[in-house]
């Protein structure tokens, strides 16, 4: 008699609240007569004793509490769903759970592909549809292999996703439970989804097929077909050809993207017959449930399997609720992936390094007043457009690492769950080619003592070629570089900034600690040797698209902060001209407003005053803090100085071995980090810039500090525990 | 946590709290006693009582200078990141009962049980006068709250 794992021919009605909503719903459509493909449901009481018996529930509740859920960015949602991921990999199966889920999936799959899917508690009701909030697996075969991707399913409980929609969902580290529905894989040669009752207009209904199996539709990779048909007659109202270039396929493991069959290019993927069945399951589905359902289904050869069913619910989009469904779109496919890849590294990377090359050799002096406005509104419409492309492609594209790091965890179960960033250290990024540039100068500064005396003494460089080349080579390269609302400073005052830095490099002793290529290379070696046969090339091609994705998160911000710098040059031009014609402090007059009193001699800006903060009134109180919690980011312990860095300029003043504190550290800022004994930054994330070069330098590095830039203030004395996760502050000895 | 939000945790957790840690030190070396406790609401006085005949009076005596630990433990492991912990530190001296019958009243208010034993000619009324708190939330954060002459 088993008790924690039934087929769908066993559950009946009372079911429902030890199971979840997928395997209700499945094994109702089979009651109804429904053709599925073959499963099995295992209840909440397997995720309980699972959890109970690894100790997982307190481990969950102690990472959950780290810090508070509204101070916590999206990014560091996602590293708390892996390090929860990395815990239930890392723990074993109860033995008398995995004898029984053992014997009751072998005697049903043997050793046929399935699909692992999740059936959480309330999913799918009437009332909300958390579709993709949880992880579902396709084309797993074999029992271990089953029972591995059980635990992975468990837990997606604490995906990114459901972090985000915790308080919809009631998640608790006490109570939270999730089901599992194990159901063979049906490889269909058409797929898709119906709506038995259009959003948008009540008498119609969806239907919407790709070829091969609809995970690619689901999540955006394959372009389907798309029709609206009269829900009473059938009529096809509309029909949306796609392009039908690929299908999604069952590969050796997993799923793999690949050019459609020429002929089926031309045809779609449904004829009137299958168009006119699709919709009739939907509508059969709809009286069955008592509600319009959206419905995956799939054809094999002539037989139509449903595959999902669940009612159609409209999401409420609050603000709130669009950011929400901004960051679920941020989880891609691998081949969605490659897609990004394709479109960064042949289009948006070489097309912002022309615009900025392009921006950066025009000369802004000769323009009339009419002419610079006009070209800061050219100017903003490019970065406008850049950025925008950044946006849609660049930051998913982060994910890459991502993605690589939960593959890397499954395969290697190690015990810190960012050794996978060991294996991406290293990449020749734009911001470690510039520290090079500025150490070597460095180098060459500290072990000529001459040249460091000319340097300091600001006097001409010509008895020294080699370095004025590599420091013209510097400021042309990189000298432009600043965020915007730090101006480029005239060429005179960069060379003089970039010196100042290379002289207070040239103090520091240690040069910069990497991670050992031979460690890196045994690890990278350890986890290709895991991709065996004809999967090689798949760990091949996902290590190189971690690589790509590592790179390019750094690279993609210094091109478009060129952009940034060169709008903002034409901006602080103008600014200029307005302050000398009308005598006023021009600072404070918006980019609009530049460009309107630019072109109208007539029109006077409003030149905007930041209000002064008011002391605070409680004079009782003094509160400091003593020691701050954040993620540890980068291991080692550091002490210093603290330096408070809130804009870019600050950097020039950053002293070796002072500890960086700031908001958040972006790439064009990374050149002083060799020079830091520590990195303390209020963005949260282990995957973030800061942590990233704070890794490449050794340097320990706490992120998701909350107010870290606010409660620590330069000179305070800090110590930087990069194993722990802390900053703390050290007690003023006069108090 | 703003200066607000944390007085406004301290008068939560000083509220709901039964016992403090008293921890004394003297030439014996350092103890640590349970003690009922009452703050005033600007949080700067905490007053307890206690025997003159017991070792954290005659601790008292020789060493004014004191730290006390309020709690919100329950006894679980989520206490570990839950919990709250509040350490006041500073000096604590006897006051004459009889001059500060307020204080005695609000004592006995939270503890009306013992009122034979507060009123009692033995018992002391000892008045904590707080100098900073430290306040450790979730695990490890800790913050100070420096109160000002």
């Amino acid at each position: 008699m088993t008790t924690w794992i039934k087929h769908f021919r066993q559950v009946n009605t009372e079911d429902r609240s030890c199971l979840g909503g997928k395997c209700y719903a499945l094994a109702a459509l089979a009651r109804a007569g429904f053709l599925i493909p073959e499963g099995t449901c295992i209840g909440f009481d397997a995720y309980k004793r699972f959890v109970a018996e690894s100790k997982l529930s307190e481990r969950i509740h102690f990472e959950l509490g780290r810090k508070k859920f509204e101070d916590m960015r999206w990014e560091e949602l996602w590293d708390l769903s892996l390090r929860i991921r990395n815990m239930f990999i890392n723990s074993r199966f109860p033995t008398d759970l995995k004898a029984e889920l053992k014997e009751a999936l072998e005697a049903t799959f043997g050793d046929e592909p399935v699909v692992v899917r999740s059936s959480a508690a309330g999913e799918d009701s009437r009332d909300r549809s958390f579709a993709g909030l949880h992880e579902s697996y396709v084309n797993i075969r074999g029992t271990e292999s089953i029972l591995n991707h059980i635990k992975l399913v468990w837990a997606s409980l604490w995906s990114d996703r459901a972090l985000l929609y915790r308080q919809e969902l009631g998640l608790s580290a006490e109570n939270s439970v999730m089901g599992v529905v194990v159901q063979k894989l049906v490889a269909g040669q058409v797929s898709g989804v119906a709506f038995s009752q259009s959003p948008e207009s009540p008498d119609d209904a969806l239907i919407e097929a790709v070829y091969g199996l609809n995970q690619g539709l689901v999540d955006g990779t394959v372009e389907p077909d798309h029709w609206v048909v009269d829900r009473e007659s059938g009529a096809v109202l509309s029909h949306r050809p796609a392009s039908r270039m690929e299908v999604m396929m069952p590969g050796v493991e997993g799923l793999e993207l690949v050019s459609l069959d020429g002929a089926d290019t031309q045809r779609p993927p449904l004829d009137e017959k299958k168009l006119t069945a699709v919709l009739e399951m939907a509508m059969r589905a709809e009286t069955a449930f008592g509600s319009p359902q959206d419905v995956e289904w799939t054809y094999a050869g002539e037989n139509l399997y449903t595959l999902q069913s669940r009612p159609i619910t409209t999401l409420k989009h609050g603000r709130k609720e669009d950011e929400r469904a901004w960051y679920l779109t941020l989880t891609r496919s691998f081949e969605n992936l490659k897609i990004l890849r394709k479109r960064i590294e042949e289009d948006i990377i070489p097309g912002m390094d022309e615009e900025a090359r392009n921006l950066e050799g025009a000369n802004l002096d000769r323009l009339s007043e009419a002419e610079l406005s006009a070209e800061i509104y050219r100017r903003s419409k490019i970065l406008d457009r850049w950025t925008k492309a950044y946006w849609a492609d660049c930051i998913p594209f982060a994910h890459g690492m991502r993605l690589f790091g939960q593959v890397y965890n499954d395969m290697m179960r190690p015990k810190d769950p960012y050794e996978f960033m060991e294996l991406l250290s290293g990449e020749s990024t734009l911001g470690l080619e510039r520290n090079r540039m500025l150490e070597a100068m460095a180098d060459m500064a500290s072990s000529t003592p001459a040249l460091a005396r000319l340097l300091k003494e600001n006097k001409g460089l010509d008895v020294y070629p080699r370095f004025k080349a590599l420091l013209d080579a510097f400021i042309d390269k990189y000298g432009a570089i600043s965020r915007a609302g730090a101006e480029e400073p005239p060429p005179q005052e960069a060379h003089r900034k970039i010196i100042g830095l290379v002289l207070e490099m040239a103090r520091r002793s240690s040069a910069r600690k990497e991670v050992p290529v031979r460690d890196r290379e045994r690890l990278v070696s350890d986890f290709l040797s895991k991709f065996l046969g004809p999967r090689e090339q798949v760990g091949k091609d996902l290590f190189d698209l971690a690589r790509a994705s590592y790179r390019w998160r750094d690279d993609d911000n210094i091109y478009l902060a060129r952009i940034e710098a060169e709008t903002a040059r034409a901006v602080a031009l103008g600014r200029q001209r307005l302050a000398a014609r009308l005598g006023i402090e021009a600072g404070g007059i918006t980019v609009e407003d530049v460009s309107h009193a630019l072109r109208d001699p007539q029109y006077r800006p409003v030149v905007q005053v930041q209000p002064e903060e008011k002391p605070t009134a409680d004079r009782q109180f003094s509160l400091r803090p003593r020691q701050l919690t954040g993620l540890p980011a980068g291991p080692g312990i550091g002490t210093g100085p603290a330096k408070v860095v809130m804009h870019s300029d600050d950097l020039y003043g950053f002293k070796s071995g002072e500890v960086l504190v700031c908001d958040a550290i972006e790439p064009e800022m990374t050149l002083v980090v060799p020079m830091a004994a520590g990195i303390v930054e209020r963005r949260g994330g282990m995957l973030i810039h800061g942590a990233i070069v704070a890794r490449e330098y050794s340097i320990p590095c706490v992120t998701g500090v909350p107010n870290a830039a606010v409660l620590i203030h330069s000179g305070d004395k800090v110590t930087v525990d990069g194993y722990l996760g802390i900053v703390i502050i050290e007690e003023d000895q006069s108090q | 946590m703003d200066k607000k939000e944390i007085k406004a945790l301290l008068s939560d957790l000083f509220a709901r709290q039964a016992l403090a840690v008293l921890a004394t030190q003297a030439s014996h070396g350092p103890y640590a006693t349970l003690v009922g406790f009452t703050a005033t609401q600007d949080l700067r006085h905490i007053f307890f009582v206690t025997s003159r005949s017991t070792r954290k009076y005659a601790a008292l005596e020789s060493n004014p200078e004191v730290s006390m630990l309020i709690d919100s433990r329950t006894n679980q492991v989520s206490d570990f990141r839950d919990a709250v912990a509040v350490t006041a530190l500073g000096k604590a001296h006897e006051i004459d009962k009889e001059e500060n019958k307020d204080i005695v009243g609000l004592y006995l208010t939270r503890y009306p049980h013992l009122e034979d034993f507060v009123l009692s000619p033995t018992c002391a009324l000892i008045r904590l006068e707080v100098v900073k708190y430290i306040v450790v939330t979730r695990f490890q954060h800790v913050m100070t709250l420096d109160l000002i002459s």
